[in-house]
Order: structure tokens, then C-alpha cells, then sequence
């Protein structure tokens, strides 16, 4: 050690200043995942506290379950293990439709989600609308999600 | 190669050749890149016309965090090798990079007013990339803010090291947590989820950027360095001065 050039001395303080620093914000970053996280999915909102607090959830709208002519609006959101009924009295964003994920801010009591603001979650496909429709019709269209974090 | 461009006089012959290429290459991709992007290339099959900010906010978002990892290497090259000229190269590459990052944040809030049905969220992908551009503004504050200048430097370095965990954070943001904003479509595991008449605009766009960047920097570091030159000669002078 003693003979190490002072250079050498630099770099090795820094890189191990900087791997104890990157160890210290992942442990960190780990530890406040709950409160990282922008929205629940509906299966694991059963499994938080009933409090009065505003919370997200976060699904894709399921097929056949909205009701745009009822007032408060309702709908079911899933991630695939669980749904949640959603009652919403305001105006749903342009890109809201069946299948779509969709995040809903409110509050959760045990039985019905009554959000306050619904905001659309885009996923991460672009393609021009011609194309689409083709996919459609020779029935290769494949429903999100294409990935994990696609609502 | 760092001790060879690390000479001033050489690096600056070098960089003279590089700079007009440069502009001339941001040309000959931002031209055709804005013609396909405006009116050559399909809206969306969801957003519409809307897409339209995707081509400026995805190749400004890649070159802030670019220019952040840059600005950091060039950190470590200061530190360690206490090479004068890699100073010069982070403090000329802050402001274009805050400049990226600021458009990254303000086409995105314009896209997500109408897509998402708000201007802005609290979620993980945008807090960080906030976060970036306190880290350039910072940045530029610090290295100017100590009356010496080689302390502003090493200050502003270490900084940008530490700061530099900010970066893989950004990428997988949308990965490691529930985000509003959507996933990668480019840069993923599995290829672009992103169509060919797309990605072209997409990719031109992402060039012209990297090559205005490269051009700007260059200027602004023959700037610095000729402040530099020009200052040190006013100090010899005034010491000279003192002598008579």
C-alpha cells in the first residue's frame, strides 16, 4: 500500500467512496419502496391499512365493466390476480377506454375505490394507426401488457 | 490518450477539425430529422399527432443524461489525473446539458397534460429527472462559487460524482417501481417497441443533438480556455508590475 502512486491512491479512494455511496442509496432506495412506488397494484391494496388517506391504484380497465351512463361513473380495474371496483364522478382522460391502464387517485374502503382524479397510463408502443388496425385484422394484435409495467 | 489530448495546443488543433464537421453533420441530421418528424411521419394509433413531442423529448432526455455521464467521467479524469483540460470539459458541458434536461422536463409536462390528463406527478422516472437538473444547475453554481478557482472545481467534481448514482436510477426507474411514465420503447431488453417509421425521425433527432452538443462544448471549452490563458497573463502582469 505504501508504495502506490498517489494517482492510484485517487482513483482507489474514489471508486471506493463511490461504491459505498451507490450500497448506501440502493439499501435506501429498497428500504422506501412502498413509498417510491407511484400506485398500488389492486392486489396488493387489500393488503394496506383502510385509513383516510389519498392512495393510487393502478390497472388496466377491465372489458365490460364500465358504465359511462351511471352517475358516479364505474368501472373494475385488474392486474391480472385481482380487481377493484372504482366509482368516479369527473371527467375520464381522452385515452381512457376498456383495456387501457389507468391510474385512479382516492380512497379505498374495503369494497369500492372512489377516486378523485383518473389518470391515463400510456404504455410503451408507438406504432401509426394503419398498422394497428392491420395487426387487428389478421388477429395478431396482442393485448398489453407487454410488459410488467405496461398499465 | 488522455495524456496525449490533455495538451492544450494539441487538443485544440485537434478540435478545430471536429468543430466544423460537427456543425456540419447536426445539418445534414436535423434537417431531414425535423422534415420527418413534422411532416413525414405517421401519428399514433392512440396519441395521435401528440407523438409528434416524442421526437424532441426522447433525444433531449438521452443526451441530458449523456452529458451528465460525461461531465462525471471528466470529473474522475480531474481528480484522479488532475488534468486542467477535463475541468474545462465538464464546466463547458453543464449549461448545454441543463438546457437538455429542462426541454426534456418541459415536452413532457406539454405531452402529459393531454395523454396522462396532468402536467406533472410525483412518480419516480420524473422526480429523478428533476433531480438531474438541480444536479446541473448546481453544479454550475458551486464551481463558480469559491473565490479560487481550483477549489470550485474539485467541489463541483465531487459533486458530479456523487450525483452520477442519479443516473441508473433514471433508466430503471420505470422498471423498479410503479411509474406513470411509460417504459422503455428504444433502449429494452426484447428490441424496440417502437415502429420504423418512427424510430428514423426518432434516431435523426437523437444525432443532431449529440452533434450540436459536441459542437457547442467545443466552442464553449475554447472559450474557458482562452479566459484562462487571458487571466493568468493579467496575473503576471500585475505581479510584474509590483516588481518596478
Amino acid at each position: 500500500m505504501a508504495k502506490m502512486s498517489p494517482k492510484a491512491r485517487r482513483g482507489l479512494g474514489i471508486l471506493a467512496v463511490g461504491a459505498v455511496l451507490a450500497v448506501a442509496v440502493g439499501l435506501t432506495l429498497s428500504a422506501l419502496e412502498d413509498t417510491v412506488v407511484y400506485f398500488y397494484d389492486p392486489s396488493t391494496l387489500a393488503d394496506k391499512p383502510l385509513d383516510d388517506r389519498l392512495i393510487r391504484v393502478g390497472g388496466l380497465v377491465v372489458e365490460g365493466s364500465v358504465s359511462t351512463q351511471t352517475t358516479p361513473i364505474q368501472f373494475s380495474l385488474s392486474d391480472g390476480a385481482a380487481e377493484v371496483k372504482v366509482v368516479y364522478s369527473g371527467i375520464l382522460p381522452d385515452l381512457f377506454r376498456e383495456g387501457q391502464g389507468i391510474i385512479a387517485e382516492g380512497r379505498f374502503d374495503g369494497q369500492v375505490f372512489t377516486a378523485e382524479t383518473v389518470l391515463a397510463k400510456h404504455d410503451e408502443t408507438y406504432m401509426p394507426k394503419e398498422i394497428a388496425d392491420s395487426l387487428k385484422d389478421k388477429g395478431l394484435w396482442k393485448d398489453q401488457p407487454q410488459s410488467d409495467n405496461a398499465y | 490518450m488522455f495524456d496525449y489530448l490533455a495538451n492544450p495546443a494539441r487538443f485544440q488543433r485537434i478540435a478545430n477539425v471536429i468543430r466544423p464537421l460537427a456543425w456540419l453533420i447536426f445539418i445534414i441530421t436535423l434537417l431531414p430529422g425535423l422534415y420527418y418528424a413534422f411532416f413525414n411521419s405517421p401519428a399514433d394509433y392512440q396519441q395521435g399527432e401528440t407523438v409528434r413531442i416524442m421526437y424532441i423529448h426522447v433525444p433531449s432526455a438521452w443526451m441530458a443524461l449523456m452529458g451528465y455521464v460525461l461531465m462525471a467521467l471528466m470529473a474522475l479524469f480531474y481528480l484522479v489525473w488532475k488534468h486542467p483540460l477535463a475541468d474545462i470539459a465538464a464546466r463547458s458541458m453543464a449549461l448545454p446539458g441543463a438546457a437538455f434536461a429542462f426541454i426534456t422536463l418541459v415536452t413532457g409536462s406539454l405531452w402529459g397534460a393531454p395523454m396522462w390528463g396532468t402536467w406533472w406527478v410525483w412518480d419516480a422516472r420524473l422526480t429523478s429527472m428533476l433531480i438531474l437538473l438541480f444536479l446541473y444547475i448546481g453544479y454550475m453554481v458551486l464551481v463558480d462559487s469559491f473565490d479560487r478557482e481550483d477549489r470550485g472545481s474539485k467541489a463541483g467534481a465531487v459533486l458530479l460524482l456523487v450525483g452520477v448514482i442519479n443516473i441508473p436510477i433514471i433508466k430503471f426507474s420505470v422498471d423498479w417501481w410503479n411509474t406513470l411514465h411509460q417504459g422503455a420503447s428504444v433502449i429494452r431488453v426484447g428490441g424496440p417497441l417502437i415502429d420504423a417509421s418512427m424510430l428514423i425521425p426518432l434516431l435523426l433527432m437523437a444525432a443532431a443533438a449529440k452533434w450540436w452538443f459536441i459542437a457547442i462544448t467545443l466552442i464553449r471549452m475554447r472559450t474557458l480556455m482562452g479566459e484562462r490563458r487571458l487571466q493568468s497573463r493579467l496575473a503576471s502582469r500585475r505581479e510584474g508590475g509590483a516588481h518596478d
